[in-house]
Parts: structure tokens; C-alpha cells; sequence
């Protein structure tokens, strides 16, 4: 790992629609592993958010305990970050997301933070369609104390000094989907050229988007008996397909043959098309995905791509049909009803 | 029917008893109770009606206990004068309450228990049953009315306003017109019966009085829902648990009426169910962060488990308003009776050094002023604001102020910066003490397109927000925090203080429910000679007038209702003084402190004999710690 980050740029790097190069985007230094899986996936999501001209201040990124969680610092140095505690990171994303429904809130977590300690609150984010993206870096092992297994490790893995791991393994897309996840993915943080359409996807998405990316650790779970190495994922992964991402300006100018069974327009005007899609697998049908998945995992292949997505999902807000205006810029005048309210209140209860 | 002959002289009182009525859970006795206690409180009467319910929801005893004091006692007195009793289950125990020379009504359709006479009691029979049989086929409505009746018969023995009762039913039922009639006729059969059969007035009775003025009858769980509202919180996270439920029911069903936005229809709040009380103080945490005023309300097992998050609040300094209605502990304890038991566990709540800020309201009204209050302290100190409440306070009807809110009144935002403000700004530091009272600017979210930024952690930082494990940075910070504790005691409610008619060198303190009890025992006291101070203490961190209170005193009584006496060692611990200073007085039982406990209690701590306040002889609970 570097010690500096380099202020260098290319005068020439490319801008976005809104005049910010992808230098605009990052984070500090990272203080992770060289070779770290997670910082791969930074790096996508700094290309997504970059290309998608979205102003930093628009976006809250949050995590909570772990490597994973760390990686925040990372990328996007002028958004807001908050680094919560072990496993609740969906819980502050709710309660933000309530407060303010106008920005994008991209959440961070790992297999420990999501799949163990945080497992109700991850069950719930999903079943109340918050509209985020929920991104698990999921490396099947704890890497801060030392790489212990974790609920995502595969039954008969063996990390770098462990023993094969006894315990069946918590498939995260499969349990979403069961939950009624809105849309699911899942990638490979070696894999970029399919995981920055997928972040792009499932930021325009309207509702939960989870996208689980497999992401090696390169110094406790990166050896030959690791099903989360990065050679044992290279050789096993098989597509759904691939996704294009078409934002919606330039929408008008893409020649697409008109019909796709596999174009969708997106909440926000966009328009994603999957092609070459795995031809047993209906991404609109949340019992095709299930079994989709199901069957790979049974060949002992790990499916990526985009698995489910559900075109008509209304996220907590449009539930509880709260103002469009985000509540925290409501003031007295929106929120008191004064003291003559208050009188009649008082006669109420003589 | 007719009183049997008691052997010692009946109990005779104008406007000042305890009456209890007993009953089976889910029969509907709840609402014909508190018709009895409002129709008092109409005649112009101070009442406190207190419901003592089993964690059940069906079939188990329950109880109902109505003060009424035209002198104004709002607190349980201790003792039971008349006991009014429908449900066999408990009336060995519930005879056994009734203070000598009181009276014991029961329904005698079936004959009592002979073992269960006592013949300094006055034992009252009506057939509440076999009336029910005579006039209702349905064994639903049997069952109903004949708590109505028995109401209706109370009104002939205490001599009250019939047209009280009549009214309220008619107001109660406005919009279900079709059940005001059937309900006045159950009111009337068990009147015509009382008149007919038995001596009516007895010797405890009522007149109506002028003794309420504008006061409502409230519970402070409703009190604080409506603190939340008028506080201006648009987000409320919460998971159910007894006995805080309804702060969040009373803040949804009045933010359905009041907080619609005109033009389209769409709520200016949102209210999420949490999974479980982490996520419910997470939610708020995550709402306070982003700029919206934000609350939970929880009891003792939630505030146990929403400790962790308390800590990232105080540390990240993140304003965050908790309502702790108060319950019987440790672990599930007793879910449905009331203590103030979790003050140690709210004061430090989580790990490391943490000190959290605390309010003790007393009464409906103050629940509504410090529940609006707490946003104000949440956003201008940035950090977690704990409403001490408890179940008492929370669930029963008090005799209240009135509520009021000044509509000049402006929130508090606290130290927020604006993109102005920022632009104006060199140099943003999220923890960098500008003003020299500790508390730093803080930015929203969103606020800025390149200035204001920071990242929000638990972990150690420095005054950037910049993760660090430097242990000067860490303890410069700490120290910090430390000094806002300074500033935080400036900005919560000072203590109130009652001087004694006589002066002395002893005192009391008491806080939240105690409050009642304890100054009625004050004045029993003082009959007996006794004079003391008295100080309410209203918040932690302690104020400079506390320490002085209790520096002025060469000893003082710590009145409080847990085993631990925890306030008192909140009061050790933060300003050292010594047990021998400090006396505690404690009730536990689950129970509301009584006066007659208290009372009995400082007596034994001063060596006095301590007699009872009754002339007859009772072994009554009351007069029993």
C-alpha cells in the first residue's frame, strides 16, 4: 500500500455534466490490504457515481463495523460518511432516508455486518424497500480480527489457517429475494466491466437494491482451498447476462431494437438493457431468479449479474405517503399547530 | 340486601378516600372506572386514578384505585377505604386491604365466602349478576353493564351527581349515539337498586366542589406524544413495549389529525415500526444526523439494549431524544408496574465513559414542556436527551395544568451552519471548539457542495473528523466532552425547592411520581412535628443549586422507588458526598410510593415510634413499606 496519495492528476481527465473529473470522487488513501478486494469495488463505484453526474453532496454514504465498513473513507471524500456501529448501518440509513428523501444513500457493509451481527437489521431494510443501495463487500471471512470464518464462508471452505468450514453458508441474494427484495444482484469486485452498469442499475432503482460482490481477502482468504479466492471465483462465476446502462439523456440518441423483452425503464428515466440473458432465467420473476440461483449453487457456481429486479416497487416512502418535501427542511410553521390547536385539546380532556 | 353490623365505627369522610375497585382483565371494567373518576373530577373533585393491570390480556385480576382528595393529594395515600369487589379470584386479598371501619361492596348473587368476613369491616352486597341475568340475554353485554350498573350504584352510596355521570356518557359515546341510552339505563338499575336496598349516602361520600379549575385529566404518555408534536419531531422510530406504547400511538393519532399537508394530502412525518429497539434508536439517530427532529420511547429492556447506539450519539455528538417510560425491573421484571429503576443504566448508559443528559418530569404537563424541550436541548447540546418517565406518570389519568405552548416560540436548531455560512467559513472543523463551550458546528448532509463535509464515526478523531489513535487527540476530545457536561448543566431545568413553614436543617429530595406522595407525607410529617425541605430535582447533569441544596442540609432523604436507591448514588458519585449525609427512602414493590410509606419510613430513619395515621388499628398495605 502507498502512504501518500498522489496529487497529480491529467489535466486532461474527463468531466462530467456537472464539470467534476473522477478525482472529485475519491476518498483518501486507503489503508486496506494491497490487492483488497474492497478497493476494487471503491473504484467502481467512484466510476458509477461519476459517470451518473450525480454532485457529491447529494449522496450520503454510511457502513458500519469491518473492513468493509471502513472502505467509505475511501471513496467519495465530499459526501457525507458516517461509520456507524457493528451491523446497524440499515437502521441509520432508515431513519436518514426519512429525514431526507432527496439524496442517495448508497450503504456499505460486509458479510460479518450484514450476514451475522446485522442480519435483522439487513431483513428489514429489505422488506420495507428502503430506497438505497445496499453494497456487501463480501469477502466470506473477518478480516480485522484476523480472518475468522463468516456466515457467507461455503460449507467445506477453508480460509488461509482454517479448517474447512463445517457450517452452511447464508446465500445473500437468495435471502433477499425470499424477503422481497426489489432488486438483486450480485458481482465480482474483479469484474468491473459488470459490477459499474450494476451500481448504476441499482442506484436508479426505486427501492432496495442490493448488490452482492464477491470480494477476496487477499491476506486470510485468498488460498487455494477458499471458495472466495480470486482464482476459485474467476473459474466458477457465470453470468446472467450483461447490462447496459443508459442514462436517460442519452436515451434519445442509443439504437436499441425496439421491443427488448429485457429493456426497462428505470423510476428516474433511464434505461437499462440486459442482453444475452441466461435463457432459464426471467429477471422479472422473483420465483425464476430463486430458482435460477438455486440451481447454481447446487452446480457449485456462483451466479453474477442482475437476478431479480421488480419494475413497479414502491420504496417506504411511497408507503407511507410521506410529503414529497424532505421532512428536515419542514419548519414550525409545518410542524406546530399552535397554541389555539392546543386549547381544544385541553377541553377534550375535562 | 343490608350492611352486616360492623364492630367498629364506619369511616365518615367528605371528599377525601380511596376507593379500589377489583376486577377481571378484558371484562370492560376499565372504561366504567374511569367513567366513576371522571364524572368525579366533572363535580369539581381532585382525583388520581391509578390502574394496577396484570401483563395479561384477559382473564387475570386487575385493580383500579381512585384518590380523591378535595385538599388536592394526587399521590397514592396508602390504604383502601371502600373496595369495591367483582372478581372472587382476589377477594381474600382484596377484604383484606380494607382499612378498619371500611367498606367492602361485593356482588352477591353468589354468598361469600364466610371465611373471608372480618367484622370491622362494612360488607355491602348487590347482585350485580343477577341483575345482569334479569336484563340482558347476551353474555356479552351481561358482562359490560354489569360494571355500568355498578357504577350507577356507587353513585347512590357516595351521594354523587347523577346528571355527572349521565353527561359523560353522553359526551363519551358522541358519534355512537345508539349506545348512550343502554348505558344510562345500566347507570340506573344499579342506582334505583343502592337507593331501594341500602342505606345510601354511607359514611364516606362526596359534594361537589371547586377544586379542579381548568385541568385536564391526562396520562403523560399522551402529554409526551404531544410534546413530540408541538417539539416539531417528523420522525418517529419505536418497537412496542409496555408501558411506552402509547407515547407513539398518542404522536401517531395526533400527527394524523395535525401534521397533513393541505395541498396534497401527504404527511409531514413519518412513523417506522422498528424490528427492535436497536434499530428504533438507530432510526433516530440516523433522522437527527440528517437535520429532522427525531424520537424513540422505550422502557427498560429497550433502553438496556439501545445502549451501544447511545454511546456513538454521546461520542459522535449526534442529538438524539429518547422517552424511557419507566417499568419494573431487572430483565422483564414486572412489565406492567411501575419504578424508576433505570436511572443508573439511562445516566451512563453504554460503555466507556459516557454521561447522558436526563429529565425527570413529574406531571402530564411537564411531560408535554420537557418532551418539547428535549429537541431543543438534543440539537443545541448535541447529544442524547433521556425522558425519565414511568408507567404511573405514563399510563393513568393525572390531574394536570392545562397544556399551553407560546406561539412566538421558535425552535432551537443549535449550532447547524448554513451554505452561507459555510461560505463565509475558512475553516470547518465538525469538532472544533469555536465558541469555547464545547459544543462544536455541526453541517447536514446535502447542506454544501464542497464545504461542511465530514465523516461521522464512533471511532477516535480528531477535531477534522479525521480518524486518529493519537492519545492526545483522543484525550483532548474527551476532555472536551467533559466541559460540555459544564455547559449542558446551564442549559437543563434547575431543581424546584420548597422551603419548610419551620426552618430546619433536614430535607428531602424526590423526582418524577414521587413528587405527590412526597408532599403529602410532608404535611404529615409536619402534624407530627417534623419539618423539612424539599427539592425536585428535574434533571442530570445535576445543577449548581443541587449541590448547594443538599451542602445547606446536615442530612436528607432520598425518596425514591427502586432498591437501589440510585439517585442518591448519582448523587454520591457526581458530587462525593457521603452515605451518612444521604438517607435513603425506597419503595419497590411496584406499586406507586404511598405517603403513609414515606412518612413511616423518615420517621424510622429519625428513631420516632411510628404511629399509625388511622385511629383504628390497621394492618392495612398502605401503612407497610
Amino acid at each position: 500500500m502507498s502512504y501518500q496519495i498522489p496529487s497529480f492528476r491529467h489535466p486532461d481527465l474527463p468531466v462530467n455534466d456537472l464539470g467534476y473529473t473522477r478525482a472529485d470522487y475519491e476518498g483518501s488513501i486507503s489503508t486496506l490490504c494491497a490487492g483488497c478486494g474492497h478497493d476494487s469495488i471503491s473504484g467502481s463505484i467512484v466510476k458509477a457515481v461519476h459517470e451518473l453526474s450525480i454532485a457529491p453532496h447529494h449522496i450520503a454514504k454510511l457502513s458500519g463495523i469491518g473492513c468493509s465498513s471502513k472502505a467509505p473513507t475511501y471513496f467519495l471524500g465530499k459526501s457525507h460518511g458516517f461509520n456507524s456501529v457493528h451491523g446497524r448501518m440499515p437502521s441509520v440509513v432508515t431513519g436518514a432516508a426519512m429525514a431526507n428523501r432527496d439524496l442517495l444513500y448508497l450503504g456499505v457493509s460486509g458479510d460479518g455486518d450484514t450476514a451475522s451481527i446485522g442480519m435483522g437489521q439487513f431483513a428489514h431494510a429489505v422488506r420495507r424497500n428502503l430506497n438505497m443501495v445496499y453494497i456487501v463487500m463480501n469477502n466470506g471471512c473477518y478480516g480485522l480480527t484476523k480472518g475468522q470464518d463468516s456466515a457467507t464462508a461455503d460449507e467445506g471452505s477453508a480460509s488461509k489457517k482454517g479448517d474447512p468450514n463445517p457450517f452452511s453458508a447464508i446465500d445473500l441474494p437468495g435471502m433477499a429475494l425470499q424477503l422481497g427484495a426489489t432488486f438483486v444482484a450480485r458481482s465480482f469486485s474483479g469484474d468491473k466491466e459488470q459490477l459499474v452498469p450494476l451500481i448504476k442499475a441499482a442506484i436508479s432503482h426505486h427501492g432496495f437494491a442490493l448488490i452482492d460482490v464477491i470480494s477476496p481477502c487477499v491476506t486470510f482468504n485468498n488460498n487455494p482451498a477458499s471458495t472466495k479466492s480470486y482464482e476459485f471465483v474467476r473459474e466458477h462465476s457465470e453470468a446472467t447476462g450483461t447490462v447496459d446502462f443508459v442514462p436517460m439523456k442519452e436515451e434519445i440518441t442509443t439504437r436499441y431494437h425496439a421491443g427488448s423483452p429485457h429493456e426497462v425503464t428505470m423510476h428516474d428515466g433511464s434505461v437499462i438493457h440486459l442482453n444475452k440473458v441466461d435463457e432459464n432465467l426471467d429477471p422479472f420473476d422473483r420465483g425464476s431468479a430463486m430458482m435460477t440461483l438455486q440451481r447454481h449453487r447446487d452446480a457449485g457456481q456462483i451466479l453474477t449479474g442482475l437476478i431479480y429486479m421488480d419494475r413497479d416497487s414502491r420504496d417506504l416512502h411511497d408507503v407511507l405517503e410521506t410529503s414529497q418535501r424532505p421532512l428536515n427542511t419542514l419548519g414550525e410553521s409545518d410542524l406546530c399547530p399552535g397554541n389555539k390547536v392546543l386549547q381544544t385539546i385541553n377541553a377534550s380532556l375535562r | 340486601m343490608s350492611s352486616m353490623k360492623s364492630s367498629v365505627t364506619p369511616l365518615e369522610s367528605v371528599n377525601e378516600f380511596v376507593i379500589k375497585f377489583a376486577n377481571v382483565n378484558g371484562t370492560g371494567s376499565a372504561s366504567a372506572n374511569n367513567l366513576f373518576a371522571k364524572a368525579l373530577f366533572r363535580m369539581g373533585l381532585p382525583v388520581s386514578p391509578k390502574n394496577i393491570f396484570p401483563s395479561n390480556i384477559q382473564g387475570l385480576p386487575t385493580w383500579y384505585e381512585v384518590r380523591v382528595s378535595e385538599k388536592g393529594y394526587l399521590g397514592r395515600r396508602g390504604g383502601v377505604d371502600i373496595m369495591l369487589s367483582v372478581n372472587p379470584q382476589s377477594m381474600p386479598q382484596d377484604i383484606q386491604e380494607v382499612e378498619a371501619g371500611g367498606y367492602f361492596i361485593y356482588d352477591n348473587t353468589k354468598p361469600l365466602d364466610l371465611r373471608l368476613i372480618r367484622n370491622d369491616v362494612n360488607i355491602i352486597g348487590i347482585p350485580l349478576t343477577r341483575i345482569c341475568n334479569e336484563q340482558y340475554q347476551d353474555p356479552r353485554q351481561r358482562q359490560l353493564f354489569k360494571n355500568v350498573i355498578y357504577v350507577g350504584a356507587l353513585a347512590a352510596l357516595l351521594d354523587m351527581d347523577f346528571k355527572a355521570l349521565t353527561e359523560l356518557v353522553a359526551d363519551q359515546f358522541k358519534g355512537k349515539e345508539k349506545l348512550i341510552t343502554p348505558n344510562i339505563h345500566a347507570l340506573e338499575l344499579g342506582h334505583q337498586y343502592a337507593s331501594e336496598n341500602l342505606k345510601c349516602p354511607l359514611g364516606i361520600r362526596v359534594r361537589s366542589a371547586d377544586e379542579v379549575g381548568d385541568k385536564v385529566l391526562l396520562d403523560g404518555n399522551t402529554a409526551l406524544g404531544l410534546g413530540a408534536i408541538y417539539g416539531g419531531a417528523s420522525v418517529a422510530a419505536w418497537y412496542p413495549i409496555t408501558p411506552s406504547t402509547s407515547v407513539v400511538d398518542a404522536f401517531e393519532k395526533y400527527a394524523k389529525r395535525l401534521r397533513i399537508d393541505a395541498g396534497t394530502g401527504r404527511t409531514n412525518f413519518a412513523i417506522v415500526q422498528a424490528e427492535d429497539e436497536l434499530a428504533a434508536i438507530g432510526m433516530v439517530i440516523g433522522a437527527s444526523w440528517n437535520g429532522a427532529r427525531a424520537f424513540t420511547a422505550t422502557s427498560g429492556p429497550g433502553v438496556s439494549l439501545m445502549a451501544e447506539f447511545l454511546g456513538l450519539a454521546y461520542f459522535a455528538e449526534i442529538p438524539t431524544v429518547l422517552f424511557d417510560v419507566q417499568r419494573a425491573g431487572p430483565s422483564t421484571g414486572m412489565p406492567t408496574r411501575t419504578q424508576q429503576s433505570d436511572i443508573l443504566a439511562a445516566a451512563y448508559a453504554s460503555h466507556g465513559d459516557t454521561k447522558q443528559v436526563l429529565l425527570f418530569p413529574s406531571t402530564p404537563r411537564e411531560c408535554f414542556d420537557f418532551g418539547a424541550l428535549s429537541f431543543d436541548l438534543a440539537e443545541r447540546l448535541q447529544t442524547p436527551i433521556i425522558l425519565m418517565t414511568d408507567l404511573d406518570l405514563g399510563m393513568n389519568d393525572n390531574m394536570s395544568e392545562p397544556l399551553e405552548w407560546d406561539d412566538s416560540r421558535r425552535y432551537d436548531r443549535g449550532k447547524v451552519l448554513s451554505a452561507e455560512q459555510l461560505d463565509a467559513l475558512d475553516d470547518f472543523g465538525r469538532y472544533l471548539d469555536v465558541d469555547g463551550d464545547a459544543i462544536c458546528y455541526r453541517t447536514i448532509p446535502g447542506t454544501h457542495p464542497d464545504k461542511g463535509v465530514f465523516f461521522t464515526r464512533g471511532t477516535s478523531r480528531d477535531e477534522y473528523a479525521v480518524y486518529t489513535e493519537k492519545g492526545e487527540e483522543y484525550e483532548k476530545n474527551m476532555l472536551r466532552l467533559l466541559r460540555k457536561w459544564d455547559t449542558i448543566k446551564e442549559h437543563v431545568p434547575k431543581p424546584e425547592v420548597t422551603e419548610s413553614a419551620q426552618e430546619t436543617d433536614s430535607a428531602v429530595i424526590y423526582f418524577g411520581t414521587s413528587e405527590e406522595s412526597s408532599r403529602e407525607a410532608l404535611d404529615y410529617l409536619a402534624q407530627d412535628g417534623v419539618h423539612l425541605n424539599a427539592m425536585r430535582v428535574r434533571a442530570f447533569p445535576f445543577n449548581d443549586e443541587v449541590k448547594a441544596f443538599i451542602e445547606k442540609h446536615r442530612e436528607v432523604f432520598v425518596i425514591e422507588q427502586n432498591r437501589d436507591a440510585q439517585l442518591r448514588t448519582l448523587l454520591m458519585a457526581e458530587f462525593e458526598f457521603g452515605p451518612d449525609k444521604l438517607k435513603s427512602v425506597l419503595c419497590f414493590d411496584g406499586n406507586p410510593i404511598s405517603a403513609r410509606n414515606i412518612r413511616k419510613q423518615i420517621k424510622k430513619h429519625l428513631g420516632g415510634n411510628v404511629l399509625p395515621l388511622h385511629k383504628t388499628v390497621a394492618a392495612s398495605a398502605g401503612e407497610s413499606a
